[in-house]
């Protein structure tokens, strides 16, 4: 928790960042800013997703429709704040000259999306709970 | 600080190009994320006055435009910042502020869902 507390904390403190390691060569950063965007837009992707699923799908009853929408925007603000943290990390690595870190989070996120999927189309095929 | 490194905003021509286009690709890849940005904000718009539009969900309607006008704000800036042969790296504060429009979204439009 005091590791979580503390890499927070350095997201509002970009001097800290910068007083360690080297400055990695500008093309690697952009690199890493690009991965970190792909992931906002997955984050971005996923709350969309969650209101889309409650507008769209009237005739799905309500318990199941508010579930299926915020489990998809739970998923988004996870993969926003994994998103940061992934990209503080990787930028903290290539300037300590690192390997990057390695995360289980992206598995973890296909597994559910699918889940989330398979779902829908229950959901759509048989109209439960409609 | 290598000849050619130009931060004062202006273009940077022939030998000082990124043989990779970096620049030019990081730009791209923030005009997507603003994009993607806008149909998330507008569907988080729209769940506001899903249930009719009183105080309360005009409010909340201010500010989903809020967050993302403070995303297009922060795009912007890094968007200007590309037109350097080489950039800067980006700031935690600008991935931060990029971070929390979209948790805002999500949250705004969590707060009205029916």
């Amino acid at each position: 928790m005091a590791s979580v507390v503390a890499e927070v904390r350095l997201w509002f403190a970009p001097e800290r960042l910068r007083t360690e390691g080297d400055t990695p060569d500008y093309r690697f950063s952009l690199a890493n800013e690009r991965t970190f965007l792909a992931w906002l837009r997955t984050a971005m992707a996923l709350v969309g997703g969650g209101f889309a699923v409650d507008q769209f799908l009237p005739e799905t009853g309500r318990p199941l429709r508010l579930a299926l929408a915020l489990i998809l925007l739970a998923g988004g603000a996870m993969c926003a704040l994994r998103a940061i943290n992934h990209w503080m990390r990787c930028e903290r690595a290539m300037r300590r000259g690192e390997d990057l870190p390695v995360s289980r989070f992206p598995v973890v996120l296909a597994v559910a999306v699918g889940v989330v999927a398979l779902l829908m189309v229950i959901v759509a095929a048989f109209g439960w709970g409609g | 600080m290598p000849e050619g490194n130009r931060t004062d905003g202006t273009r940077t021509q022939g030998r000082d190009r990124d043989p990779g286009l970096q620049p030019e690709r990081t730009r791209l890849a923030w005009r997507r994320t603003t994009l993607a940005c806008a149909v998330a904000a507008s569907l988080a718009g729209r769940q506001t006055l899903h249930g009719g539009a009183d105080p309360a969900a005009l409010v909340i309607l201010a500010l989903v435009v809020l967050a993302w006008l403070a995303f297009l704000v922060s795009a912007h800036r890094r968007i200007r910042a590309m037109n350097a042969s080489r950039p800067p790296a980006l700031s935690p504060r600008a991935a931060a502020a990029a971070v929390t429009c979209t948790l805002a979204l999500a949250l705004l439009g969590a707060a009205t869902l029916r």
